[in-house]
Order: C-alpha cells, then sequence, then structure tokens
C-alpha cells in the first residue's frame, strides 16, 4: 500500500496548486461579490486541458485519472469554490456519464469537445419536487416520429446557460417506477429548451445555478443515453463519481480556510503576542488540520477505488459526508480566529464558510450520504 | 602565470552617448583605496567614440592613468566590438585587477571577457577589500539577498567583478588632479561581429509594478488629502522611488487600486519601504513587513507600525516629509 | 529551427528564511522551482516551436533530483530533455558551469541557444555569455522579444535601463532572455501525463566535448571564503525628536544602508 501520489500527479499537483493560486485565486472575491460566472477562468483551464483530465486520449482527454480529477477540484477550491464546481459538475457530471454509458457515435461526437473545453457539460436530475426523492421525476419524454419529446423543468443545474451538453433525467415510462427513468443528451440551443431562472444562492455565487425548462423539446432518437430504463442506475451511478467530486471541492474549501487562518493568526497580536501562540488557538488548529486530512485520505482513496474500477459507492459517499461536514466546522471556526475581521469580506474565510454550506447539501444531502453509507452497511 | 606579473586596478569607464556613468565614477572611488593598499594605480579603460573632454573627468575623480581607445566600432555599446578592446588592453597591460558596473552593458560584457580570457568573475558586488596577501576579497549578496558570500580569485588574473551602481562612494572631482592619458589601438576582426544594432529607443519607463519597485513611498490615512500626497510624489522623485498606498487612502479614491499595499493589495519587500501616516493595520504589515529596511513616520507613537519598523520617527509627515525632499534635492545638486 | 534551452533548478529564494535565532537560512521545506528567467526563455523556445515548428531541447547541469524541472519543461512542450549530472561537476562557480554547459551544447545541434538571464539564487548573469564564448557565438542578452525575420535571422528586443534596443543577428547565437518578457504556460495536463513517458537523457562529463580540468571545483577559478547571513533585523528604535532631526536621522540611515 503506498499513499504517495505518483511523480505525474504529483507534477500535476503542482501546476494545478500554481494555476489555481495566480489565475483563479485573485478573483475568488470579485467572482463571488458580482456573481460572476469566471469565463477567462474556464478559457485558461480549457487550454491546459483540465476539462478532459481523467479521459482517455482516444476521445480527447489528458489520459489522465479520476485521483488527479480530484486534486485539481481540491486545489481550484482551495482558491475560490465556484471555479471547484465548474470543473467538478463538467466532468462527474457529464463527460464520465457519456464516456460511460455512451455509444461510440456518442462518444466520437461529445467527448473530444467537452475535454477540451470548447463545451462545458452539465447534467440535469433535480426537479421542484424531486430532490433527494431522485425517483419522483416528472420530467418526461415520449418516443414520437424516431424522436425523444422532452416535456418539464429541472431545477438548481449547475452550469445551467454556460453549458452545452446537458445529461437529462426524464421519465420515460412512470408506471415502472425507477425502471420507467431514462438518460438522454440534450444540446444547448435545441428548439423547446430553454434556461429559467438563476438562482442567489449564499455561497459558491459565481457558477451558474438555473432552471431548465423542456417545453416540446425534441431531440434526435439516438440522444438516449444508456437504454431505455435504465436513467435512474445511470444517474445514481453519475452521482457516485459526483460525489468525489464535491468531496475534493469541500477538502478544497476547508484546506484553504487553514491556510488563511494560519497566516492570520501568525500576523495577528493580542496580549503582545500572536494569537497562533496560544494553545487554544494551536489545539483547535491542531485538530481541525487532522480532520482536513482524514478527508484527504477518503477522498483519495475513493478516487483511487474508481481508478482501480472496484465498487466506490460508499467511499464516496463517506468522502463526502466527511468533507462537507469538515468544511463547514472548518470554515466556522477559521472565521471564529479572526474575530471581527473575519465577517468581513477583507478577508477570504467569510466567503468560505458561504460556500461551504452547500457541499452538505447538493448531490446528495449529508443525510442522504448517510442513508448510502447505511444502506452498504445492512444489505 | 605569474601573478607579479600582473599590476594596476582597472576600471571599465562605462559611457554612454558621451557620459560617463556614475558606477564608473564610483569605481574609480573604490579603486583608490585598492590601489593605495597593494601600492599600484588606478587605471580607468575609456572605449567610445568622440569622447573628447571624458578622460580629464576621469582624472578629475581619481583616475591616475586613463587608457583612451577612440574608434567607430565603439560608438555604441555591443558586445563583441567592446570585447575585442578591452580583451586587448587587458592583455596587453595585465591589470592586477578589472572592475565593472554591474549595468546592462557591464553585465554583458564582463562575463563574455571572462570566458575570452579563462580567469574569474564575481557578479554584482557590494563590497571590494584587500586581504593580507594583497589578494582582492570580493563580496555580494546571494539566495535573494538573504546571504552574502565573500569570493577570491587568487590563482587567476586579472580578478574581476562587476558592482553594483549606487555602493561606492565616488571622490570629490578634483581638477588639479593630473593623469596621464594613453590611446591604445584596437585591431579589430570586423568579421566577428554578428549583431547589427538597429534602433535605439529610449522611454519613460513610467511607474514600475509596486511589488517590483526597490524603494516604496507609501502614505496612509496619516498624509490626508490628495495634495498633500504631491509631496510623497515629490519625494518619490529624488528616491527614484513608486508611490504606494494603504486600503485607507484608496478606498478613499486618493491612488488607484493597483497602488495599494497589504492583504487585498500587493504584498511588497522592496529594498526600503517608508510608511508615511500609516499605522500599520495587520492587513497592512502582511503585504510589506518583509521589505528589507522600512521607515515609519506617524504621529501616534503606539502606531503598531513601529513594530516593524528598522527606524521610526514620532510626527507629523507633511512637516517632515517635504523637508527630508528638500535636503535630498540639495545633496543631489552637490 | 533547433532551440536548446539551458535551465537550472534553483530553490525559491522568496520562500527562505533566517533563523531568527542563529542568523542562517531555513533551506528546509523551501520548495525546488525552475529559474523564472530560464522559464521565460523556454516559453520564449516554445512561442518559436508553436510559429515555426521549432524543436526544442532543454538541458541542465545539477544533481539526479533535477530531473524534476526537466519533467516541468516536458510537461510544458520540450522535445528533449538531458540532464548533466556527476560528481565531477560539483563545486563549479560561473565560468566551470559555462565549460560543461558549452560541453554538452558542442555535441548537440542548434540554431538557437537560450538561457535566462540569470538565476535566483546566485543573481549572476554570468553563464550565458560565458557559454556563448566558449563556443563562439554572438550574444544578445537581456532579452525581451524575439521576432524570426527570415529561415535564421531574428529581431531582438534588449532591455536597458534607458528603454530598449532593437538588434539583428543571425543563427548560430545566444540569447539571455527575462522572466518579464512573456507570460511563461503553464503545464498542460496531457503534457504531464506524457512526461514521465519520455527519456530524460543522463550524461555524465564522459560524454561531453570538453577538457576534465575545465569542470567543477577544480575548473573554477573564483572560491567562496565564507557565506554569511545578512545582518538579522533588530527590532527598531522611536525616536520622539524635532522635524529638522528627523530629517538627518533617516538620510544618515539611508545612507548607511547604501540606499542614498
Amino acid at each position: 500500500m503506498n499513499f504517495n501520489l505518483t511523480k505525474t500527479q504529483e507534477l500535476f499537483r503542482q501546476m494545478i496548486r500554481e494555476f489555481a493560486d495566480k489565475e483563479v485565486k485573485p478573483l475568488a472575491a470579485e467572482v463571488d461579490e458580482q456573481e460572476r460566472f469566471p469565463q477567462e477562468t474556464v478559457e485558461k483551464m480549457a487550454k491546459l486541458g483540465l476539462f478532459g483530465i481523467p479521459l482517455e486520449k482516444e476521445y480527447g482527454g489528458a489520459g489522465g485519472d479520476n485521483l488527479m480529477y480530484t486534486i485539481a477540484v481540491e486545489e481550484l477550491s482551495r482558491a475560490c469554490a465556484t471555479t471547484g464546481v465548474i470543473l467538478s459538475a463538467h466532468t462527474s457530471l457529464c463527460l464520465s456519464p457519456i464516456a460511460q454509458f455512451g455509444t461510440e457515435e456518442q462518444k466520437r461526437k461529445y467527448l473530444p469537445k467537452l475535454a477540451s473545453g470548447e463545451w462545458l457539460g452539465a447534467f440535469g436530475l433535480t426537479e421542484p419536487n424531486a430532490g433527494t426523492d431522485a425517483s419522483a421525476q416528472q420530467t418526461t419524454a415520449v418516443l414520437e416520429d424516431e424522436e425523444w419529446v422532452l416535456n418539464g423543468s429541472k431545477i438548481f443545474i449547475t452550469n445551467g446557460g454556460k453549458a452545452h451538453v446537458y445529461v437529462i433525467i426524464a421519465m420515460t415510462d412512470k408506471s415502472l417506477g425507477n425502471k420507467g427513468i431514462s438518460a438522454f443528451i440534450v444540446e444547448a440551443g435545441t428548439p423547446g429548451f430553454e434556461i429559467g431562472k438563476k438562482e442567489l444562492k449564499m455561497g459558491i455565487r459565481g457558477s451558474a445555478t438555473t432552471e431548465l425548462i423542456f417545453t416540446n423539446c425534441r431531440i434526435p432518437k439516438g440522444n438516449l443515453l444508456g437504454k431505455v430504463g435504465n436513467g435512474f442506475a445511470i444517474a445514481m451511478k453519475t452521482l457516485d463519481g459526483g460525489r468525489i467530486g464535491i468531496a475534493a471541492q469541500a477538502l478544497g474549501i476547508a484546506q484553504g480556510a487553514m491556510d488563511e487562518t494560519v497566516k492570520y493568526t501568525k500576523e495577528r497580536k493580542q496580549f503582545g503576542k500572536a494569537i497562533g501562540k496560544f494553545q487554544n488557538t494551536q489545539f483547535q488548529m491542531a485538530d481541525l488540520q487532522t480532520k482536513v486530512q482524514a478527508a484527504r485520505l477518503l477522498v483519495r482513496s475513493a478516487a483511487f477505488k474508481k481508478d482501480q474500477g472496484v465498487p466506490y459507492s460508499a467511499d464516496a459517499a463517506m468522502a463526502k459526508l466527511f468533507a462537507a461536514e469538515t468544511a463547514m466546522e472548518v470554515t466556522t471556526k477559521a472565521v471564529q480566529f479572526h474575530g471581527g475581521y473575519g465577517y468581513t469580506r477583507e478577508y477570504p474565510v467569510e466567503r468560505m464558510m458561504r460556500d461551504a454550506k452547500i457541499t452538505e447539501i447538493y448531490e446528495g444531502t449529508s443525510e442522504v450520504q448517510r442513508m448510502v453509507i447505511a444502506a452498504n452497511l445492512y444489505k | 602565470m605569474n601573478k607579479t606579473d600582473f599590476k594596476n586596478v582597472y576600471v571599465f569607464a562605462e559611457q554612454r552617448e558621451g557620459v560617463i556613468q556614475p558606477v564608473a565614477l564610483e569605481l574609480i572611488g573604490k579603486a583608490n583605496d585598492l590601489a593605495k593598499e597593494l601600492g599600484e594605480k588606478v587605471v580607468a579603460v575609456l572605449a567610445g567614440y568622440k569622447m573628447d573632454a571624458l578622460a580629464q573627468t576621469l582624472i578629475e575623480y581619481g583616475a591616475d592613468e586613463v587608457i583612451k581607445i577612440d574608434h567607430p566600432n565603439l560608438e555604441h555599446y555591443l558586445t563583441e566590438q567592446y570585447a575585442q578592446a578591452i580583451d586587448q588592453v587587458i592583455k596587453h597591460f595585465r591589470p592586477s585587477i578589472v572592475l565593472f558596473g554591474a549595468t546592462t552593458i557591464g553585465r554583458d560584457l564582463a562575463p563574455r571577457l571572462s570566458a575570452r580570457m579563462s580567469t574569474g568573475l564575481t557578479a554584482d558586488c557590494t563590497k571590494l577589500e584587500i586581504s593580507e596577501n594583497k589578494e582582492l576579497m570580493m563580496t555580494r549578496p546571494a539566495f535573494g539577498g538573504n546571504l552574502m558570500a565573500t569570493i577570491m580569485c587568487t590563482e587567476h588574473r586579472p580578478q574581476m567583478s562587476t558592482v553594483r551602481p549606487g555602493v561606492m562612494q565616488k571622490l570629490t572631482p578634483d581638477s588639479s588632479r593630473k593623469g596621464v592619458i594613453t590611446p591604445f589601438e584596437v585591431q579589430f576582426d570586423e568579421s566577428k561581429f554578428k549583431v547589427k544594432l538597429v534602433e535605439i529607443v529610449k522611454e519613460d519607463k513610467g511607474k514600475i509594478d509596486i511589488s517590483e519597485a526597490k524603494i516604496l513611498v507609501s502614505g496612509g490615512r496619516g498624509v490626508g488629502c490628495k495634495e498633500n500626497f504631491e509631496n510623497l510624489r515629490q519625494l518619490a522623485a529624488q528616491l527614484g522611488a513608486e508611490v504606494s498606498a494603504s486600503r485607507a487612502v484608496v478606498d478613499s479614491g486618493i491612488m488607484p487600486h493597483d497602488r495599494q499595499v497589504g492583504q487585498t493589495g500587493k504584498t511588497v519587500r522592496p529594498n526600503l519601504y517608508l510608511a508615511l501616516g500609516i499605522s500599520g493595520a495587520i492587513q497592512h504589515l502582511a503585504g510589506m513587513e518583509e521589505s528589507d529596511f522600512i521607515v515609519a513616520i506617524n504621529k501616534d507613537k503606539f502606531a503598531p507600525i513601529f513594530q516593524v519598523a528598522d527606524v521610526g520617527i514620532v510626527g507629523d509627515v507633511n512637516k517632515i516629509v517635504p523637508l527630508l525632499t528638500q535636503r535630498l534635492e540639495g545633496m543631489m545638486k552637490k | 529551427m533547433e532551440i536548446v534551452v539551458c535551465i537550472k533548478q534553483v530553490p525559491d529564494t522568496t520562500e527562505i528564511k533566517i533563523n531568527p535565532v542563529t542568523g542562517t537560512l531555513i533551506r528546509d521545506g523551501v520548495p525546488s522551482i525552475m529559474n523564472p528567467d530560464d522559464k521565460g526563455g523556454l516559453e520564449m523556445a516554445l512561442r518559436m516551436k508553436d510559429e515555426y515548428g521549432a524543436h526544442v531541447t532543454v538541458i541542465t547541469m545539477g544533481p539526479p533530483q533535477a530531473d524534476l524541472v526537466l519533467r516541468e519543461a516536458l510537461a510544458m512542450g520540450a522535445d528533449d530533455a538531458i540532464l548533466l549530472t556527476d560528481r565531477k561537476f560539483a563545486g563549479a562557480d560561473t565560468l566551470a558551469t559555462s565549460n560543461a554547459l558549452a560541453g554538452a551544447l558542442r555535441t548537440l545541434k542548434w540554431d538557437l541557444i537560450i538561457t535566462g538571464r540569470q538565476a535566483i539564487d546566485g543573481d549572476t548573469a554570468q553563464v550565458g555569455p560565458q557559454i556563448a564564448e566558449h563556443l563562439g557565438i554572438p550574444q544578445i542578452s537581456y532579452v525581451a522579444n524575439l521576432a524570426r525575420k527570415s529561415e535564421n535571422e531574428f529581431l531582438v528586443k534588449k532591455e536597458t535601463e534607458e528603454g530598449y534596443q532593437m538588434l539583428e543577428v543571425s543563427a548560430p547565437c545566444l540569447l539571455t532572455v527575462l522572466a518579464s518578457a512573456n507570460k511563461a504556460r503553464y503545464m498542460s495536463v496531457p503534457g504531464i501525463v506524457d512526461a514521465y513517458n519520455k527519456e530524460v537523457q543522463l550524461w555524465s562529463a564522459a560524454m561531453i566535448d570538453v577538457d576534465e580540468t575545465k569542470l567543477g571545483l577544480k575548473g573554477s577559478p573564483t572560491k567562496v571564503l565564507k557565506a554569511f547571513a545578512k545582518g538579522m533585523k533588530q527590532a527598531g528604535q522611536v525616536y520622539e525628536v524635532e522635524p529638522e532631526e528627523a530629517v538627518g536621522l533617516i538620510i544618515s540611515k539611508l545612507q548607511e544602508k547604501f540606499i542614498i
């Protein structure tokens, strides 16, 4: 057993950290403040091949692995959680399911452009009445004249309006319950497909989170992803992968808040000495960093299992549950250590605390993660 | 090699368009100290074209002899032309020490020569001394200025170094000083002239990024209004410095954001940071405390800026700064 | 067009701290990086590759760990990499270093040799011009831009104190490049994935074209007599004096520090 990154992964970590520090971090506050999608960063990321990290070269990917992908999300989120989730939603929720479940034709058509970043990807599962209970899908897809006709709406869709390719989950036969759900690939600009309202959020405010509205939206028959009735399984497997990405995002936020707090508590003096010299600070910080490192090991072990092709569903759920709750705890305490300054936008921990909250909610709430972990225990 | 064959301290008297560069005069000043200890002469090597009275200036500043190479090939500095000229001077006269200014010219020419003569060269010295054995001891900063190293070149001659401008002291010019001017003919091998000068462009380099400035004159709330910042600009002009500011000043619109030092601004580490009317809030200190030398002026003697300052003055910046500018102006004129 | 870029692995000197008790350098935990000016030079070469299809070889002299900067260069887009590593190179000053690199360059083909202007650990700016002299080719230092006029003619922008110069030169020649000449690209992800699949050639002193007496410590005319930390920062003094006196005080402190 080896806990070290490979030389390739280490070289990658060096690059992505530098990229995050120099290109991403300087924009983080502005992107948050203005609720602005960091298009220029997305373009820079595309040039470096970051939108196809774990994809085979054959389909235009970089030929890296999922561990490298989690390192990317972690390091980007350490600087800016908005940027982290753009990559995570694209890679885990769109590129991966098409790579895993797509036909050869679909893979040839979509993957190279997704990997190059020319097209950004998104995923639509959640509906106003189908959140944690994903099986309650009300969006329908009916086959008519060799075309699928979609009707309904999706909400809280990350990269909504910015993406070109959407993996959409819809009900094809309500009588079959979960087995009546199918997955589709929908391109932006298809008649009948509109972007609805943009959410105003507490955190990750630069990421585009929108509603997707389908009104008699007709897509080619060939845009069915996987088999009819496999949609629920595809969605669940996709979310397993996605959870590793969000876990990595939470980990990055937590580490970012730790770094900021170490720096601040070294500089800030009260009662004649740096507050980092007080044992209360040191003990709390030691506990927090231990949790962050534990989260990192969970994230990496889940990614490692995915790379090895062994089941990782429970590992991904544990990684997400623990990393998300760690991020919330670390960022809350980071604000506390910063005192009054921490509550202002002068310091980034205020943003990080707001950003951390979503990691306990999206791609399966912490409660859902516990359900997955427990189901694995009691199967 | 017999070391006793090599004598005298030579200075490459860098001139640009007929103007002797200050560093050349500083080097002549230092060469006087070294030559005295060695019991040798100070020789300036002046290369250029139609340089009229420059040789006399070098003598007034302390050169015992000026070797003058006047040739159209040397009108503008080009590496190979100058390398041939100085190489022939060194081979002919055999100096024990040759000093160059650490300018874009000196740092281009000296290494080329050191390789041509297979002798040592020490870059960017800040201190030159003679050892008990009459060897040159060259001290220079390394590791980004974190470390000083003293370097010697005992088995090769000449001993060569480039020296940072502004470090050595020039002598007071004295028109009664006597010296010899020795014209020197260079045999140029023009087949080796491969680089052609197309254009020389002078530009007002304007404002440098504050994170790259060597000296920063930085103002805070204590400076007050926009008009008072003019005082800072005048001081900066005297020091060749850039003007930066604290967040309070930037937020109030007196200075643009790219001039802000601190947590939400830029991190700077200049050689000199003048903190004027800056109290030293923690987010400001985070951006500047790595500066090499910090001088702070503030009315409040308990201001935290004094904890990081090397020199702290309790007083009114708006009184002290104009006075300081005046005094510096006076010094420059001299 | 064949371009060889000489690069160096250096400690990130901005991360070096002084031990406040002993006054010595703390080098532990200081990351090793590709020297910034060298990176600017590599970027210049890679842009020639992007535009004209140049073949770019990177070469470094250093301990086996210097492999890392070569991998970085490969991941940025260099085609080949050579590591000069041999105990015989150890203890080299700039002249001995330039002799080793020139010895290696004699066995390679090139139209352009690019080095950084200077390395941040030594700041000497000497190795580039010394290599050019050993190889008998022209040099242009402080290069801020490179444009190709024809197959083997170049227009080079050289920074000076007053502004810049435009210079014309034909291949072969050597350029020493400023980090500020361009913004170096990041390693690409596919480049990183491939970097360790490529071979870094290991060359010893016996494999290069140079007299061994010119290498390493014995080939170095300069010797370090002593190295010491710059005076430690003392707790500053605060003066409550009249403006006139304050001005005199500041000026004398600045003179003491050679700032004015």
